[in-house]
C-alpha cells in the first residue's frame, strides 16, 4: 500500500477523531460521535495493518480477538457505578502499552538515528516510558482505592514532598546518563531503573491522594495516558499519534481544571495529596452545633408530596447506597402528580466527571431535568424540597459563608436557600473535607437518617400508598 | 414517673395539658400518666379517649394533685373554689409542675410554690433558641391566637375577604393592616392571605420584611432608619422619632384598610398604644380592630379585654383567651411541646426525668429548682435572627480579585517563547514539523472539550480512552521485527491495547445509549 494512502487514512482517522469528541458537546449527537470514533480507529487500523505489517499477522489477530473480548465483556458487565473503576483500569492499560512499545522501540535495531535527530528520538523513547509507567501505577491505584481494595484515605509519608523532588532529579539525572549510554549503543540499565522510579513515583503520589479528589485524579490520568500516546507519536515519527494523543491529553487536563476550579483548589495542592493537612481546623468555631430536626419517611413523603418544585442533589453516597433507580421510581410518581422534579448536579459529585450524570441515565432519568450546578443554582428560593443523597461538601453553606473554612470559595449548590431542605445520611460524620456542615443544622433542614436506599425505599412505599 | 394532669379551673379556660395521642408517646417514654375525669371534654377528648391510649382516669382532684409525680397543667395554679383550697397547696415536696407560670407577673405563686419545695418548669420561660423551638408553647399559642383572630375579625365583618365579581355586581377583597409580624402575625397574616384579602403587614424590625413578603403579603416600610431588634428576637422600644413616623403610616393605613390585627408586644413592658382614637374614628363604618395585645393593655386606646366593643362604627375585639377558643388544636400543640420537653429531660426513654441545670433549654425553663428560684435565668446569647453575621460573612469572601500585573502575564509568554526558541536552535526540521502538529493538536483538543457538555463527562474520559489506545499502532509497527523480544512485546502490547479500544468504545456506547430525554 503506498505511503500516501496510509497517511490519508491517517488524516481521515485524525478528523474522525475530533468529530467524535465534538459530538460529545450535546446527547443528541453524541452518540454519532461515538460511531465516528470507531470508524476512525478501524480506518487508522486497517490502514497500518494492510500498509505495514509484514508478518505474525497470526499473533496480531489473535491478540485483537482476544483483547476485543475481554474488552467487550468488561464493557458489558460492567455497573454503572464502578464506571470510575473501569475507567482507572484501562488508563493503566494505555499506561503499561506505551511503556512496553517504548521499550520494543529502543531495542529495535532497525532505527537508525544519529546526532541530534538521535538525542531527540532517545529523549522521545524516555519520556514515553516514563509518562506510561506513572500513568500505569498510578491508575491501578487510582483502581484500587475506588474499588475499594485500598484505603481511599491519603497515605502522607513524613517526607512525601522530599522523596518526589529526589524521584524527580534522579530521573533527570538519569537522562542524561541514558543519552550518554544510549550514544554508546547501550542504555538500558538507566531505563530500567528510570522505569522502576516512575512506577514507584506513580504509586506514591495517587496513594497520597483522598477520595473525593478522585475526579481530579482521573482526569489527570486521563491526561496521562494522552501525553504518553503523545510521546510515542514523536518517537515514532507518527502524526496520527501525536494528534490523538494531544487530544486526549488536553481534554483529561482541562477536566483536571474543570474538577479543581468546582473543589476551588489549586492543580498542584491536590496532586502534593492530603487536604487540610496544614492547620487545623476550626471545628465549631463558626457557629453553635445546633440540634438537627430528624424526620422519618413518611413526614419525608409527604413534604415531597406536597411541594411542587422539588430539586434532588445527589452525590457519591447515592452511587455507594445504589439509589439511583429508587430515586428515579420516586421521581416518576412525583412527576405524575403534577412535582416539578428536577436534578442538581455538583461538577465533583461522585468520583469522576460526570459520574452522577451516568447513573442517573442508567436509571432512566431523562437528561432533561438534569442540571448542572451553574443552571440551577439561582432557582433554589423557588424550590419547595431539596433532597440531598448521600452529598456533604457540595451542600456546604460554610464555603460561602465562613471565610477562613477550608473549604471557603468551593462553588456550592445552596439549597438552604430553599423552602425545605431533605439530608439523608447515614450519621452525623463529616464530609470529606472534615468541616463540619451548617446546613444539617438550619432551620429549615430536616435530617432522614439511615441508609439512603432503605430510606428511599420507605419514602417510595407511602408514596405510593 | 407518675404523670397527673387535673383540669383547668380558669372560668372559660377549655384546654388540657395533654391529649390521649400525646398520652400514648409519653407512655412509650415509660410514664404512667392519669388524667382527671372530664379534663378534656371541653377540648373534645373524652375520658374513654384517654383510657384506650392507656391513662388512668381519676375523678378526686385532691388525689389527681397528690399522686402524681409530674403535674400537667396550661394556667398556672390557683385557687380553687370548689374545694376551697389553692391548688398549691394540694402540692407536696418532690413533685414537678410543668405550666405556663409568667414568673414576672406572678412573684406571690413563685415565693409559695418555693415554699412547698417544689420544681417548676414554666412553658413560657422556654428560651428563644432555635433548639428549643420544638417546645416553644408561646409561639405555638401565638399560631394559634393569630389564626383565630382573622377568624374573630370575619365573623364581625360585614362582608367577604375575598373579591370576587359576580352577576350581582363586584366585591372587593378586604384589606387587613397587621400590625407586628412575631408568630402571631405572621399566623394572620397567612390566615387572611388564605381568605382572599389584601394584606400589608409593619413590623419595627426589618428582618421580618423577607417572612412578610414570603407570605405575599406587603411590607410597610418607613422612611426611616432604625434597627428594631432587641434580645431573643424580641422587639424592643423603639425612639420618638421613630414612633411618630410609624403613628403617622398608621392614621394613613387607617383611612385605607378594613381590618387591623395588633399584635405588638414588647417584653416586661405595657403593649405600645399604636392605634388612637383619632385613628378609629377615621376608620370606615363596619371595619373590625382585633387587639391581640389586650391582656397587656392593648395596642389600641379603646379596647377592652375580653370584650368586644363597638365604637365609631368599629368593631374592637379584645379578647385575650384565643388559643381557647380553639381548645381541640391548642391542647394538642401544647400537649406536644410538653411531650418534647419531658422527651428531652429523659433521653433515657426510662420514666425518669433529669432536670439538667447544664442544658441551656432546660436551664431557662426551670424556674423553680426544689424550692429554690432560679428565675430570671442568665440571658441567651443568641437572638432569633442571627442574619447580622452571616449576611457580612460572604463580602468577606469576595476579596477583590487582584488584578494580575503585566509582568505576570507576559512571563509565561516570556519562558515559552524562549523555550520555543532554544528548540527551534537544536531541534530538526522533522522534529519541529511533528512539533507544530502536535501543538495545534492541543489548540483543537482545547476547542474542541470546552463544547463537551459536562453530563457527558464519564463518556468523555472512556471514548478518549478508546483512542488513546492508538498507541496500538506503535505496537502493529513493530509486531513484524524479526527480533523475538520485540515481537512478544509488541504483541502483548496489541492484546492490553485491544482490550482498551473495544472495551472503551463499547462502554462509551453502552454509556451514550441509557441518555434519554
Amino acid at each position: 500500500m503506498p505511503t500516501g494512502i496510509i497517511t490519508v487514512s491517517y488524516i481521515a482517522a485524525t478528523i474522525l477523531f475530533i468529530l467524535a469528541l465534538g459530538g460529545l458537546s450535546n446527547q443528541e449527537t453524541s452518540r454519532r460521535g461515538n460511531l465516528y470514533g470507531i470508524t476512525g480507529m478501524t480506518i487508522a487500523l486497517l490502514a497500518t495493518i494492510l500498509g505495514l505489517v509484514t508478518a505474525n499477522y497470526n499473533i496480531l489477530i489473535g491478540g485483537v480477538i482476544i483483547g476485543g473480548i475481554i474488552g467487550l465483556v468488561l464493557a458489558r458487565k460492567v455497573e454503572m457505578t464502578q464506571m470510575p473503576e473501569l475507567v482507572a483500569i484501562l488508563h493503566s492499560l494505555v499506561g503499561i502499552a506505551a511503556v512496553l512499545v517504548g521499550y520494543a522501540n529502543f531495542m529495535d535495531p532497525a532505527s537508525h538515528f544519529s546526532g541530534v535527530e538521535k538525542t531527540i528520538h532517545d529523549v522521545e523513547t524516555y519520556l514515553g516510558i516514563l509518562i506510561g509507567a506513572v500513568t500505569f501505577t498510578g491508575s491501578v491505584i487510582a483502581f484500587g482505592k475506588l474499588s475499594a481494595r485500598i484505603t481511599s484515605k491519603p497515605l502522607l509519608l513524613p517526607a512525601r514532598h522530599w522523596l518526589n523532588l529526589i524521584l524527580l532529579i534522579s530521573v533527570i539525572w538519569l537522562c542524561f546518563d541514558f543519552l550518554d549510554q544510549s550514544a554508546a549503543g547501550s542504555g538500558i540499565v538507566p531505563l530500567s531503573i528510570m522505569t522502576a522510579i516512575a512506577l514507584v513515583f506513580g504509586i506514591h503520589m495517587v496513594m497520597a491522594i483522598g477520595g473525593a479528589d478522585m475526579p481530579v485524579v482521573i482526569s489527570m490520568l486521563n491526561s496521562y495516558s494522552g501525553w504518553a500516546a503523545a510521546a510515542t507519536g514523536f518517537m515514532l515519527n507518527n502524526d496520527l499519534l501525536i494528534v490523538t494523543g494531544a487530544l486526549v491529553g488536553s481534554s483529561g487536563a482541562i477536566l483536571s481544571y474543570i474538577m479543581c476550579r468546582a473543589m476551588n483548589r489549586k492543580f498542584l495542592a491536590v496532586i502534593a495529596g492530603g487536604f487540610g493537612t496544614s492547620g487545623g481546623v476550626p471545628a465549631g468555631s463558626t457557629e453553635e452545633a445546633g440540634e438537627v430536626i430528624s424526620i422519618n419517611a413518611e413526614e419525608a413523603a409527604n413534604l415531597l408530596a406536597d411541594a411542587s418544585e422539588v430539586m434532588i442533589i445527589p452525590g457519591y453516597g447515592m452511587a455507594v447506597a445504589q439509589a439511583q433507580h429508587i430515586v428515579y421510581e420516586i421521581t416518576r410518581i412525583l412527576r405524575e402528580k403534577g412535582v416539578n422534579v428536577r436534578f442538581g448536579i455538583h461538577p465533583v459529585a461522585g468520583r469522576m466527571p460526570g459520574h452522577m450524570n451516568v447513573l442517573l441515565a442508567e436509571a432512566k432519568v431523562p437528561y432533561d431535568i438534569v442540571f448542572e450546578m451553574d443552571e440551577i443554582n439561582e432557582d433554589f428560593p423557588d424550590i419547595d424540597v431539596s433532597v440531598v443523597i448521600g452529598a456533604n461538601d457540595i451542600v456546604n453553606p460554610s464555603a460561602q459563608e465562613v471565610p477562613d473554612s477550608p473549604i471557603a470559595g468551593m462553588p456550592v449548590l445552596e439549597c438552604w436557600k430553599g423552602k425545605t431542605t431533605i439530608v439523608l445520611k447515614r450519621s452525623m460524620a463529616t464530609g470529606y473535607a472534615g468541616v463540619d456542615n451548617p446546613l444539617f443544622y438550619k432551620e429549615n433542614t430536616r435530617m432522614l437518617f439511615g441508609d439512603a436506599k432503605d430510606s428511599l425505599e420507605n419514602v417510595l412505599a407511602i408514596l405510593h400508598s | 414517673m407518675k404523670i397527673s394532669v387535673p383540669s383547668e379551673i380558669y372560668a372559660g379556660e377549655k384546654r388540657v395539658a395533654t391529649t390521649p395521642d400525646v398520652t400514648a408517646q409519653l407512655i412509650k417514654l415509660g410514664f404512667t400518666v392519669a388524667v382527671e375525669s372530664g379534663a378534656g371534654l371541653s377540648a373534645n377528648f373524652s375520658d374513654a379517649a384517654y383510657e384506650s391510649a392507656g391513662a388512668e382516669i381519676i375523678h378526686d382532684t385532691k388525689s389527681i394533685w397528690s399522686t402524681g409525680d409530674i403535674i400537667l397543667k396550661v394556667r398556672a395554679p390557683e385557687y380553687n373554689n370548689e374545694l376551697g383550697v389553692d391548688e398549691v397547696d394540694l402540692m407536696h415536696e418532690g413533685q414537678t409542675l410543668i405550666s405556663f407560670i409568667w414568673p414576672a407577673q406572678n412573684e406571690s405563686l413563685m415565693k409559695r410554690l418555693a415554699a412547698k419545695k417544689i420544681t417548676v418548669l414554666a412553658m413560657d420561660s422556654v428560651p428563644r433558641i432555635s433548639r428549643a423551638q420544638k417546645l416553644d408553647a408561646l409561639s405555638s399559642m401565638a399560631n394559634i391566637a393569630g389564626y383565630r383572630a382573622v377568624v374573630e375579625s370575619a365573623s364581625q365583618f360585614g362582608r367577604f375577604f375575598t373579591g370576587q365579581i359576580t352577576a350581582a355586581g363586584k366585591i372587593p377583597p378586604a384589606k387587613v393592616m397587621v400590625i407586628g409580624a412575631g408568630v402571631a402575625g405572621l399566623a394572620a397574616i397567612g390566615a387572611a392571605k388564605s381568605l382572599g384579602a389584601i394584606v400589608r403587614a409593619f413590623d419595627t424590625r426589618p428582618e421580618v420584611k423577607e417572612q412578610v413578603e414570603s407570605m405575599d403579603a406587603e411590607f410597610l416600610e418607613l422612611d426611616f432608619k432604625e434597627e428594631g431588634s432587641g434580645e431573643g428576637g424580641y422587639a424592643k422600644v423603639m425612639s420618638e422619632e421613630f414612633i411618630k413616623a410609624e403613628m403617622a403610616l398608621f392614621a394613613e393605613q387607617a383611612k385605607d384598610v378594613d381590618i387591623i390585627i395588633t399584635t405588638a408586644l414588647i417584653p416586661g413592658k405595657p403593649a405600645p398604644e399604636l392605634i388612637t382614637e383619632d385613628m378609629v374614628k377615621s376608620m370606615k363604618d363596619g371595619s373590625v380592630i382585633v387587639d391581640l395585645a389586650a391582656e397587656q393593655g392593648g395596642n389600641c386606646k379603646l379596647t377592652e379585654p375580653n370584650q368586644v366593643v363597638r365604637k365609631y362604627g368599629v368593631t374592637i375585639i379584645g379578647y385575650t383567651d384565643l388559643p381557647s377558643r380553639l381548645p381541640t388544636q391548642s391542647s394538642q400543640l401544647y400537649a406536644t411541646n410538653i411531650r418534647h420537653l419531658l422527651s428531652d429531660m429523659c433521653p433515657e426513654k426510662n420514666g425518669e426525668i433529669n432536670v439538667d441545670m447544664e442544658d441551656e433549654v432546660i436551664r431557662g425553663t426551670t424556674v423553680i429548682k426544689n424550692g429554690e428560684i432560679t428565675w430570671p435565668p442568665p440571658a441567651p446569647k443568641l437572638s432569633a435572627a442571627p442574619k447580622q453575621a452571616p449576611a457580612k460573612a460572604p463580602v468577606l469572601v469576595k476579596e477583590e480579585p487582584k488584578k494580575p500585573s503585566v509582568l505576570s502575564l507576559l512571563i509565561p509568554f516570556i519562558v515559552g517563547g524562549l523555550v520555543l526558541f532554544g528548540l527551534g536552535l537544536v531541534a530538526p526540521p522533522s522534529f519541529m514539523q511533528h512539533f507544530t502538529v502536535f501543538v495545534l493538536a492541543c489548540f483543537v483538543g482545547y476547542m474542541v472539550i470546552w463544547n463537551v457538555t459536562p453530563a457527558l463527562h464519564t463518556p468523555l474520559m472512556s471514548v478518549t480512552n478508546a483512542i488513546s489506545s492508538i498507541i496500538i499502532i506503535g505496537a502493529l509497527i513493530q509486531i513484524s521485527s524479526e527480533v523475538k523480544v520485540i515481537m512478544i512485546l509488541a504483541g502483548i502490547s496489541i492484546l492490553i491495547t485491544s482490550i482498551n479500544i473495544f472495551g472503551g468504545f463499547a462502554v462509551t456506547q453502552r454509556m451514550l445509549q441509557m441518555f434519554r430525554k
